[in-house]
């Protein structure tokens, strides 16, 4: 999967998110990403993680293996 | 199985043991590196801690996934509740969040 399309997925749902992908292996298959919204405020580290994973529509953990996932609010 | 059953047992089991992690091969052989994350973490905060290996059972592998509505393994439940996978696991730890957690609902560390 592409970063870009990741990238796009998650801003689509999380329309404010600041979204930055890391390409881990250089293989398109391990990445990592942070992704910071105002609208996680208030909301447990779980929740914010499975709207992500909601917004990758099912491909977390199928085609997805690999993507280590960092939530935060704006500073 | 029915889906009803799996998610029995997964209940009985998030509740019969204060510290659970549902997790890819075993705390010796971990079959996957987020798992491995996870068993290293849970042994730094020295703490006693029951596994489940999913590869083990199909069932349970689905079947965790929409209890807990997580798509991924591993995963940690700390009396009954969950806590969530590796990357949460790994933040907490860094920020002592989860020795925190244990200690307020009473889980002893060593």
């Amino acid at each position: 999967m592409e970063s870009v399309e990741i990238e796009r997925m998650i801003r689509e749902a999380i329309p404010d998110a600041d979204v930055e992908i890391t390409d881990l292996a250089g293989d398109g298959d391990h990445y990592a990403a942070r992704v910071v919204s105002e609208t996680f405020r208030g909301q447990p580290r779980v929740r914010q993680h499975q709207r992500v994973y909601a917004a990758l529509g099912g491909r977390m953990g199928g085609v997805l293996h690999a993507l280590q996932l960092t939530t935060a609010t704006p500073d | 199985m029915t889906d009803d059953d799996v998610n029995a047992r997964i209940s009985q089991a998030v509740n019969a043991a204060d510290v659970l992690l549902f997790m890819k091969g075993t705390p010796l052989f971990p079959q996957c590196g987020f798992s491995s994350r996870a068993i290293a973490i849970l042994d730094h905060l020295g703490v006693e801690y029951a596994t489940i290996d999913v590869l083990q059972d199909a069932g349970i592998r689905q079947g965790i996934k929409a209890f807990s509505d997580w798509p991924t393994i591993p995963q940690l439940y700390v009396k009954g509740d969950f806590v969530g996978g590796s990357d949460i696991m790994m933040e907490m730890y860094e920020t002592g969040e989860l020795a925190e957690l244990l200690e307020e609902k009473g889980v002893t560390t060593a």
